[in-house]
Parts: C-alpha cells; structure tokens; sequence
C-alpha cells in the first residue's frame, strides 16, 4: 500500500480541475500534506490513488494589499504568513495563529488552505481568519464563488466545500484607525497534541468604547462559531473589570465546551475561556490603541 | 498538461533526473537512491525534526515531503555542507562552522539527531547570521534532542554564527575540567566519531544496506490480553513479494527470551497467552517495506479475550487472575534495618503519604532496527545497535539452537538508549527469518512499534512513612513499593531492587523497613531506564523530606544536611561508606549559589510584579545512585589493546556507546597510561567477535568497570612493550618511556610503527588483553557492601507557576553532581544538561499514558518529550571526591543527574502556590483545580 500511485504538480486552477475531473478516483487535492499525508499515513484516512498538489498555482501562493482588501492565497506557507510584515500590520491576530502552527519546518508546508480545509474545529488559522470575519473565495469548475468563512463547515473534520472545489484564498479589509487584533491559546504537554482552547479577537475602539468585537473560540462545538453572546455585551461598552466581568459570566452562559478525554475538562475550558478573553481582549485593545 | 516524465532535482549542487516512484517522500530518494544517508528518520510522523532538509532555503522535513514536490527544487542534505577543497595529494574537507562548534561545544552524544540540528541551524543562520537565543529556540522549536545537550547546542550555533560573522575560526568554549585533571584524563577531549556524526557520514544500523535484502515486519497482538485461538497465514504468504512468513512453529529451540528470566515467548503460540499489546504474533520478510506491511495486514488471528490486569495494585489482589503460571509476583524485596516500630514510638512527628510515578518511554530518536545476514562461511552476523551484544549474542543462539560462536553480533552506532535497548527487539525476529530465507534482512521498527513494545519506566506506586525527632533527626522510614513491570520480567527485579534500597534516601537513618512487590500486569514490559527505579523512589522521599521541613519548621536544606549520607554513615541495607560520599558538599554548593541568586528566602513565593499571574519559587532536593551492578552480581569487563602496525593503539571492548561519551573516556584512560595522545588511540567497541565482553551498559557502570579494564589492559600492554623493548635493546626497564607516537629507550626514539612491525616479524602480536572485576559486593540482606560506589547529588530549581492556566516552567536549576572525578569533562557536561532536561520532561512533559493495557500515546504527536523551549538555565559543579577503586577515583554520572530534578521541581510548585504535587507527571489542570480549592477555603 504506497500513500498515492500519482502526484500531480498542476499550474492552474483550470489545470487543477482537469486534472481532478481526469484523475483516477479516488483523488484528493494537496498543499501542504501536513494533515493529510500523515493521516494517510497512519491509517486514518484512506490511501488516494490520485493527489494534485495545489503549491505551484501562482494565484493561490499571492499575499497582498488589493484596494480596501487584504488577500491570502490558499497555499501560501504559514511560515510566510506569519512573517509577513503586511499581515503584521493589518491582522496580528492571524500573524499569531499562523507562528503557532507546528514548528518551523511544518509551518514551510503547512497552508492557510489546509487549515481551513482540514475542518478541525480549533485550527489555529482558522480560528483567527473567523475573528477577521475572513471571506473565503473558492474555485470550482470554471467558476469563482466567495462565502464567509463560517459557512465552510459541516462538521468536526468535514468542511462544506465540494470535492473539486478548490480555495483559493482569504480577504478580509485592511486594518484602519483604531482597530486591532489578537490570538492566544493554551496547550497541554501530555497526551493529545491538539490545543485545549485558542481565541482569537478583533475590535474596533472608539474613544474609549469598544464600537465594535469579534470573537471566536476553538473549539467550541463540532464548527466553528463566533462568540456572539459574549460579542454583544461587550460592544459599545468602555474597557472595565466590569465590562469583562459581565463578559466572563456571559462565557459561562452561553459558551458551550466539552470535556475531551486526556485533553481537558468543561470545566478547565471555562476557565480557560475567562482567562484568555481577558488577556487577548486588552491586547487587541491596546493595538488598537497604537497610532498607526 | 502535460505529465511529468522524471524528478529533476538538484542535492547538494549535483543535478539528477530521476524516475519517479509511487509514494515516495524525499527522504526515501536520498536515502535510499542517493544513499545520502545521513538524513535521518526518527518519527516519519512529522514530530521530530530529523529528517530536516533544507530545500531552497527554508528547512523542511523530508520524512512527509513528496519527492516528487523536490521537482525543480534546490536542496541542501548534512552531506552538502562541509567543502572539499584542494586537489588530489591535497584534498582535504573544511567543516561548516556550525559542524566544528557542534563539536567544539559537545553539543554531540549519539548523534541522531544531529543532522536535523545542523540543517535547521543552517537555514537560520543563512537568514539570520545574527540569532538571539529566542530566535534560536524558536527555529529549534521541533528539532528534538533526546540526550538533550540543548544548552550546548544553543551555544555552538551562537558560536558557529560569531565565526560566520567575523569570518574568524569557532571561538571553543570554556569546559569545567576537573580539579584534579591529569595529563589526559580529566581533560577536554573532542569525540573521536564527532566528524563523522556533524557531516552525516555516521553509520547507524538503518543506513545499512545489503544487496538482495528483505524486509521484515511484525505482526503485533494489539489486545491486551487473551489466548490466541486462530492464526492464519496464507494469504500473507500468497502475496506477491513474500518471502517468509514465521510463526510460533517455526521458532527453532528455545521458545522464549529474556535478559535473567526468560519469559518472553519468541511468538506465541497457538493455544498459548498473549500478555500485551506488543506481542509477536508472526513475522514477515518480503521484498520490500510495503510488501511486508501489507502482508501482516493480511495475516489473520482469533482469539479469547482475558480480562486485564492494569496495575501492580491489581496485580497484587489476591483474586486477580494469574497473567503468568508462576504468578503475577515477579519478587517482592525486602529492607530491613533496626526495628522500625521502635523507631517510631521515638518519633516526635511521623507523617505517611502515597505517591505515584507513571510510565515513561525512552524516546530515543533512533528507533530499533536490527539486520540479520549469512556470512560465505554461513555465520551468522547482526547488526544492531545494542546496549548488551554479549547478551543478544547468547538469547539469539539460543532461540535459534546455534552454538554462540556461530553467532556474531556487530554493534553499530546507537542513537540513544537510556536503557531501552537493552532488550531484545528486533534481533531473534531477523535472525530468524534469515535463517528462513538465506537472504539478509532487515527489521526496522517504525516509531509506533517502537512506542508499544520496547519496556518503559516501571509506574510506580510509593507510600512512605518518616518518623523524625522535634530536632529533624530521622528515626525511621518505612516504605511499600508496587512496581509494575508489564507483562515479561525483563530487568524488572533489578530496577525494582534499586528502587527498594533507595527508597529512603541518601540519609543515614536507624530504622528502615521496605516491602517492594515488582508485579507483573498486562502492561508494556517495564524495563531499564536511566535512574532505574531510584527516580521513582527518590521523587517521594523528597517531596516528604519537605513536607517534614515544612511540618517542623526547619530549613529544607538544614533537614537534608542533619541526615545526609557521609563518610562512615551506614545506609539502609548496612553498607558502611568508607570514601567518596560528596553529598555535604554537593549540599553546600548548590546553597551557597542559590543564596547568591535568590537571596535569603529562595523558597517564599514571590509574584511577578508585571504579571500577577504568575509566582516564582525555588525548590530544592539531594540524590544518590549506585554505580555498578552490585548486589552480589559478579560485575567484570573484559578489555583488549593492540598496538597496531601503524603505530597506533586499538583498545576493544562490547560495552556500548549510546552518545554517553565512552570511547573519549577508554580513549583518554588508555592515553594517559600509555603516553601517548588521543589521536594514537583508536577505540572499538561492540563486536562480539572482536572485542571482549564487556558487560552491560547500564547502572552507570561503563566509566568504572570498563575504565578500569581498559586502565589496567594498558598498564599491561606498557609493561609488555617495556620488557620487550627492555631485552631488545638491553637497557633497564626504568630507562623506557612512552611519548607520543614513539618510544624513548634511553636516548634513543624508536617510532611505535617500527617496534610494532619488529614485533610482528618475530611472530608477537603486540596484543594484551584484561579482565577487571570490579569489588566484590553482597546480596541484598546480607548487610556488607551492597555497591562498590554512590554517586550523589544536590539540585536547586525555580519554578513559574501561572495560577490561571496552571501551567508551568522551569527557568533555572542549580545542580552539583558528586562524580568522584571528571574523566572526560566535555561528556560529563552533555550528561548533566540532558539528565536535567530529561528530568523536566518526566515532571513536567511526558506521560505515556495507558488504558486497560492499550497505549494512547502511541505516536511521538502524544508521547511528547521536551523540546529546547524546555531549557532551563543551568549552573553546574563538578564535586570530586574520588572512590578508591573507581579509574582515578572516578564513579558513574549517567544516572544521577536527572534524579534530583523531579522532585527539586513539584518542590518548588509547593513552595510556590502550596500544591503538593504527589503524581507524575504534572497536570496543569490539577494545579489548577487546587487553587481553586485553596481559593473556597481561604
Ligand atoms: C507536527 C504538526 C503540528 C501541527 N500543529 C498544528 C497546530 O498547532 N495548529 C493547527 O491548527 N494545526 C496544526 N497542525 C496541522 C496542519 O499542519 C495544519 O492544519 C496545516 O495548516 C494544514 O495545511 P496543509 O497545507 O498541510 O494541508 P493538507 O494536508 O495539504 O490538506 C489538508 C486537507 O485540506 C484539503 N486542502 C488543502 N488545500 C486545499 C485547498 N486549497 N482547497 C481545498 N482543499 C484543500 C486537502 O484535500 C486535505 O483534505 C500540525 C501538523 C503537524 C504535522
Ligand atoms: S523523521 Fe521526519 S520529523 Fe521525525
Ligand atoms: S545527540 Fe541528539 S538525540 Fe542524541
């Protein structure tokens, strides 16, 4: 049993949907590999007799500024990400998230596309393109189609993109006056090597009023959802210990974690969740704070 | 579109056109295609770093990379970065600065890893010649390193990046040498095969290849427990590219193996018990590693489910079933001294506790791998990396009912040990099917296999009692040990018996008394590992020497002081220590510069004043281990040297070298006693045919029995040449001296070549050999010296507990290790920075965790182990106080480090936030719900 019979190095994205469209079945796409070569490898996922491997589309390897749009291709590496002084500027959130993913020489392979496509419902990209309140644009057949980021998900390890439909990549608008984000999360040494609870937050300040908050955690359910409950009472209101008290609570009421055998208890999580907001709410404050 | 026809890639700056294989990841074409092998594979799962190579620029890792994705692509393999320069009579290789300061630094033990570290360095430096120690960690993040020589690494590649910048040669560091150093010993030494490990060219068993060899896999029980009813294997061996399919049948003699008790069935047998997951149950040799992967996939069993025995507790309940005929007492060892009732009715407190340490696996990144081939005269030779070749010699010969000299075991390069192999693992599996197939094969296991089968650390469970005066004198300990030993005895006895007669510290104490079951369970087998049982004790009589501090008030390190072990003290199994007990001073070192650093008060908490979250506190704890096998086990090694034609000397011996550092040792004994420099001698080790036995490689044993055999082999071999060259020139033998490469026989210099090749003319082969026998030692019981030696130690850490997410780290840790003396100071340097680092992946990291017998952490992504991010900064002292019997007073340094630092930790997170940690490892979680606790309380 060999992991794939045909590795396909395809150079665009009609290129990609031929090749899909031609290709001895089973057939998956591939960018990085990280996820899905080892889980074939360990037998969690079936063997493919075809993978086409997506790095080598220009369109999905570009990081850049387009008007009021900041865009990241599918396929470009994390490491490139998180060391992009662009997306430095305008989503630290995301520039966070992205250095956290494995180490160095994962984060060389590894692709926001992937992370995405993957569907756990704590990646760390993820998690930080949903506080962006990132769209997706994705590519199937001979058409371009942009959803939000939300609406990619189906369930735990099962995104709602067709089978030949290929991402393309994320904009979100650039950051202006006033706004900031954040991501932070914490891990367990032992057992399961998956984060035990991430966050990701981006505000706008007005004054010293939070005008406006998004906020997501992972996981918190089999997709990924924003913290709306916990949006709400925070928005419009002034950066206090009241304020994120009220938002504590609030997480208490209407965030709904789970224990997760060897990894964490609800009750750990809710903790988590409490300490976190807090700690990653005032540095998106803060940089939401600095001039420029 | 059109298909790609072949690969083409650039390695190293030679082009290639390669035809594209199914499957491939790049690290398969350049180890096995381009047989540059010194990429290395550790985990194929990602985790490890290894197989890091360096493709246009950034590092990789070639073990999950597609070869075909290389198309086009410009990579840069360990094989590529040293220049040859010079031409013909003059071609020499000029190492990459990061490859000399990797030696320079020792930041080099056994070397698997290394190349992985070198060319993650390397693409850091290329993009940054000027990395600050964060940036540096944050490159090494997932670079593992078992043997953990982190902080010399982190100083060789600042060092490396000095010489880059300045253009100047690597700046070598300062080595603490010992005190007392001689000519050669006690001196820095590079290690003899650091070149050949900093450019790849280092061969470990899995680099061998053998023309027409299989591949052989194993077909595991995966259950826990049950009786194997069916077994069928032909469809297995109806596959195409099979050659052999083996089951319990076709096992030629003895059905078992073992280190001491052989119970470990070779395959079981139809009808017969499978006692854990790891269990053979039939092996494959085919034509290749996927055929043969297939084939056990198609091999199919039934079986009757038993019930599982999950812990020694269990194990040890009168209804339990009985996973072995005999039972499932392995042994239950005794201590006893005074009367520990008695002891206690003098007691002005007495306080009892139970604590728990959990199994650990030995994570070396080098992963089993054995290969079995015929010699033309039909001898059998395997190649294997192994801890005891003498005794994989005699367990291979047996199953195989081959007479020993029929067997030949060839040790290769070990890319870590720590213990775990010691056992068998691969060697009777491939052996056998060469037997089978008259072809060579090779049995690799991958790192899944290696995490279910080989023995771990005996979880343990400890309840201890102390009773001590108002004053903190001890009057008397008591403990009771259950240690579970899987389900085959492996070392269990020995490592369980280390445990019982450590279990109440390194203190004199009048009354003792300790009852140690060593059970079996349908776990892993539990085996050697270092600290061998004495980690397990030494964690909780630690946490209740502070607890008794606590309770009376007293300085923890004036409580450990009033009791220490010193010189004429009698320890619990009535040895009388007459030398080298160096625990006041390791005491008074570790104080004085934890003073020094923390002021008077290292064991208040204090908050961080920008983060109150956060609480810092030092915590503190002392240690002793056994050097040698002691116990009344007889305790020799056998050494030979021949003084070669060439004039250098080859000193031999089977004991192995795991990255400890022993050929620089042999290398630097046999120089000093010989005159001569390090570059006239040359070591082998670990060929049963051409080196002699030299005993295992455990205890701590290697610098001292082996030290010493080589020691007094030179002495022998000096006075053979003296009284050769004595009769030959006719001079008194005072008049002889040995120099450098020569010989000066009054006035005269012969070179060592000439007196060699005269030598041999007359039909005398320059050659001695020596057995040493280490002091004779007593039974357990019989009181008299149980060990011909201790090391000890005292450790200080500082802990950081953050009180929201419980999560913790270590920052810095004082050490001071009594070694008796400092052989080989650059060795001893890279034990003490991996024991302690290894000791903050035991408190802090790694849990192999288990459920009714089957393993969770069955992957490297779940058994987590420290990764340089985990580096502490250390302040190290060397304490000499030489053992008269030890090679220049010398003892054993491999263990000792890393067993104070467990306990110096969950001390430190008592002294911090009031958490009695009393099971390993720590659970950020627990500390957590704790404070919450201590929170409703308050
Ligand atoms: C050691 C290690 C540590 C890791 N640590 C983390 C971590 O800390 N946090 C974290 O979030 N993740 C982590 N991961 C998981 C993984 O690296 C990331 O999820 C990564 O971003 C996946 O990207 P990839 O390009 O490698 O995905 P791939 O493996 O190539 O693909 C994953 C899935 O997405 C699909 N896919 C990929 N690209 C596209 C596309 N453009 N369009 C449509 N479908 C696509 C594939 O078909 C596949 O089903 C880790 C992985 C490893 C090996
Ligand atoms: S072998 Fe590739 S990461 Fe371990
Ligand atoms: S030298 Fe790094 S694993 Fe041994």
């Amino acid at each position: 049993m060999t992991i794939w019979n045909d590795y396909q190095l395809v150079y665009s994205l009609s290129e990609a949907v031929e090749a899909y469209d031609q290709a001895e079945k089973p057939v998956r796409f591939v960018s990085g590999g990280t996820d899905l070569l080892l889980e074939i490898q360990q037998g969690s996922h079936p063997a493919m007799n075809t993978l086409i491997d997506l790095n080598h589309i220009d369109e999905l390897r570009e990081l850049r500024v387009m008007g009021e749009l900041i865009f990241i291709g599918a396929a470009v590496p994390v490491s490139q990400i998180t060391n992009s002084p662009l997306i430095k500027e305008h989503a630290m959130a995301v520039a966070e998230a992205t250095g956290l993913i494995g180490g160095p020489q994962v984060r060389n392979s590894a692709t926001l596309g992937g992370n995405v496509a993957h569907a756990l419902p704590a990646a760390d990209g993820m998690i930080s393109l949903v506080a962006m309140n990132a769209t997706a644009i994705s590519y199937s057949h001979t058409d371009y189609s942009k959803k939000n980021i939300l609406d990619l998900f189906k369930g735990t390890g099962e995104s709602a993109l067709e089978k030949d439909e290929i991402l393309v990549g994320f904009e979100f608008p650039v950051k202006k006056s006033g706004e900031g984000s954040a991501f932070d999360r914490v891990m367990r040494p032992q057992g399961v090597a998956l984060p035990i609870l991430n966050i990701a937050v981006w505000l706008r300040r007005k004054g010293d009023v939070i005008d406006d908050i998004r906020i997501a955690f992972g996981p918190s359910g089999p997709v990924p959802t924003r913290a709306l409950k916990v949006e709400e009472v925070i928005r419009g209101k002034k950066l206090t210990d009241v304020t994120i008290s009220r938002a504590k609570e609030t997480i208490l009421e209407s965030m709904k974690f789970r224990t997760s055998k060897k990894r964490a208890t609800a009750e750990y999580r809710y903790l988590l969740a409490q300490a976190l907001l807090e700690k990653v709410v005032s540095k998106a404050w803060n940089r939401a704070g600095e001039t420029k | 579109m059109k298909k790609l026809e072949n690969i083409e890639i650039c390695v190293n700056e030679i082009d290639y056109s390669l035809p594209i294989i199914d499957g491939e990841m790049l690290s398969d074409l350049l180890r096995e295609r381009l047989r540059l092998t010194g990429t290395k594979i550790g985990c194929n799962e990602s985790e490890c770093g290894a197989c890091t190579v360096v493709i246009d620029g950034d590092p990789v890792l070639s073990c999950s990379y597609p070869a075909v994705k290389a198309h086009g692509k410009k990579i840069t393999t360990i094989e590529g970065l040293a220049k040859n320069v010079g031409n013909n009579g003059n071609a020499y290789t000029v190492l990459h600065p990061l490859q000399d300061a990797f030696i320079e630094y020792g930041a080099v033990q056994c070397g698997f890893c290394i190349p992985g570290q070198i060319m993650t360095s390397y693409a850091l430096l290329e993009k940054n010649p000027n990395p600050e120690v964060k940036d540096i960690k944050y490159a090494l993040k997932d670079t593992l390193c078992r043997c953990a020589g982190y902080p010399s690494i982190i100083g060789a590649i600042q060092a490396a990046s000095e010489s880059i910048v300045s253009g100047k040669p690597v700046i070598s560091p300062v080595i603490q040498t010992s005190k007392v150093g001689k000519r050669m010993v006690g001196q820095v030494r590079r290690r003899p095969d650091a070149i050949a490990k900093v450019t790849g060219q280092a061969i470990y068993s899995d680099d061998i290849q053998y023309e027409g060899m299989l591949h052989a896999r194993v077909k595991r029980a995966m259950i826990p427990a049950g009786i194997l009813t069916e077994l069928d294997i032909s469809e297995a061996l109806a596959l195409p590219g099979v050659q052999a399919v083996l089951t319990a049948k076709d096992v030629p003699n003895a059905k078992t193996h073992g280190l001491f008790i052989k119970d470990w069935p070779v395959l079981v047998d139809i009808g017969g018990p499978i006692r854990y997951v790891g269990d053979a149950i039939a092996v494959v040799a085919a034509d290749t590693r996927e055929i043969a992967s297939e084939a056990i996939d198609l091999i199919r069993f039934k079986y009757e489910p038993l019930p599982v025995v999950s812990s020694a507790v269990q194990a040890h309940l009168p209804d339990t079933r009985k996973i072995h005929e005999s039972g499932n007492l392995l042994k239950h060892i005794k201590v006893q001294k005074g009367m520990v009732s008695e002891g206690f009715n003098d007691a002005d407190v007495i306080l009892e506790h139970t604590f728990h340490t959990n199994p650990n696996d030995h994570a070396f990144i080098e992963p089993e791998c054995s290969i079995a081939r015929l010699t033309d005269e039909g001898k059998l030779e395997i190649y294997v990396g192994s801890q005891i070749p003498y005794s994989d010699r005699e367990q291979v010969a047996a199953v195989l009912g081959l007479p020993e000299s029929q067997v030949r075991i060839i040790g290769q390069l070990i890319g870590g040990g720590f213990g775990g192999k010691e056992d068998i693992a691969g060697q009777i599996h491939a052996a056998m099917l060469t037997m089978k197939t008259n072809k060579p094969v090779k049995l690799l296991f991958d790192r899944h296999e290696s995490l279910i089968v080989h023995p771990k650390r005996h979880a343990t469970q400890i309840n201890i009692k102390v009773g001590a005066k108002n004053d903190g004198q001890l009057v008397a300990v008591q403990t009771e040990l259950h240690g579970d030993t899987g389900a085959y005895a492996s070392l269990g006895e020995k490592v369980m018996t280390r445990a019982t007669t450590h279990s109440s510290g390194p203190y004199e104490v009048p009354h003792v008394n300790i009852d140690c079951y060593a059970m079996y369970t349908n776990n892993p087998p539990a085996g050697a590992f270092r600290g061998f049982g004495v980690m397990q004790s030494a964690f909780a009589v630690e946490s209740m020497m502070d607890s008794l501090a606590e309770e009376l008030q007293l300085d923890p390190i004036e409580l450990r002081r009033k009791n220490a072990l010193r010189v004429g003290s009698v320890t619990n199994t009535g040895q009388v220590l007459k030398d080298s007990v160096g625990l006041l001073e390791c005491i008074e070192k570790v104080e004085s510069a934890l003073y020094k650093k923390a002021g008077p008060n290292p064991f208040v908490p204090v908050q961080d004043p920008n983060d109150p979250a956060i609480v810092r506190a030092w915590g503190f704890a002392v240690a002793y281990k056994n050097t040698g096998l002691g116990g009344g086990a007889p305790d020799k090694a056998g050494a030979e040297i021949e003084l070669l034609p060439e004039g250098r000397f080859e000193v031999r011996s089977a004991s192995a070298e795991l990255g400890q550092g022993l050929p620089t040792v042999l290398q630097l004994i046999a120089s000093e006693e010989l005159g001569q420099g390090t570059e006239q001698v040359q070591v082998l080790l670990s060929d049963t045919d051409l080196t002699p036995d030299g005993g295992p490689t455990t205890a701590s044993r290697q610098t001292y029995v082996t030290g010493n055999a080589v020691k007094y082999t030179s002495k022998a071999m000096r006075d053979l040449l003296t009284s050769e060259l004595a009769e030959r020139y006719d001079v008194s033998p005072e008049k002889i001296e040995f120099k450098e490469g020569l010989a000066q026989i009054d006035r005269q210099e012969v070179q060592l070549s000439t007196i060699s090749q005269n030598l041999r003319k007359d039909g005398i082969t320059p050659k001695v050999s020596y057995t040493y026998w280490a002091p004779e030692t007593t039974p357990l019981g019989k009181g008299g010296d149980m060990h011909v030696a201790f090391s000890f130690a005292a450790q200080a850490a500082l802990v950081e507990v953050n009180t929201i997410t419980g999560e913790v780290k270590v920052p810095e840790v004082i050490v001071a290790n009594d070694v008796g003396f400092a052989i080989n100071p650059l060795g001893l340097k890279g034990q003490v920075e991996g024991g302690i680092v290894m000791g903050i992946g035991h408190a802090l990291v790694e849990d192999f965790i288990l459920e009714e017998g089957r393993v969770i952490t069955d992957r490297l992504a779940k058994y987590r182990i420290p990764s340089i991010y985990y580096t502490p900064e250390i302040t190290s002292f060397i304490v000499e106080h030489p053992t008269a019997d030890g090679p220049y007073g010398a003892k054993g340094i491999g263990e000792i480090c890393l067993i104070p630092t467990i306990p110096a930790i969950t001390n430190a997170i008592y002294n911090a936030i009031g958490v009695r940690v009393d099971k390993l490892p720590v659970d950020q979680e627990k500390i957590v719900t704790e404070l919450q606790k201590q929170k409703q309380f308050a």
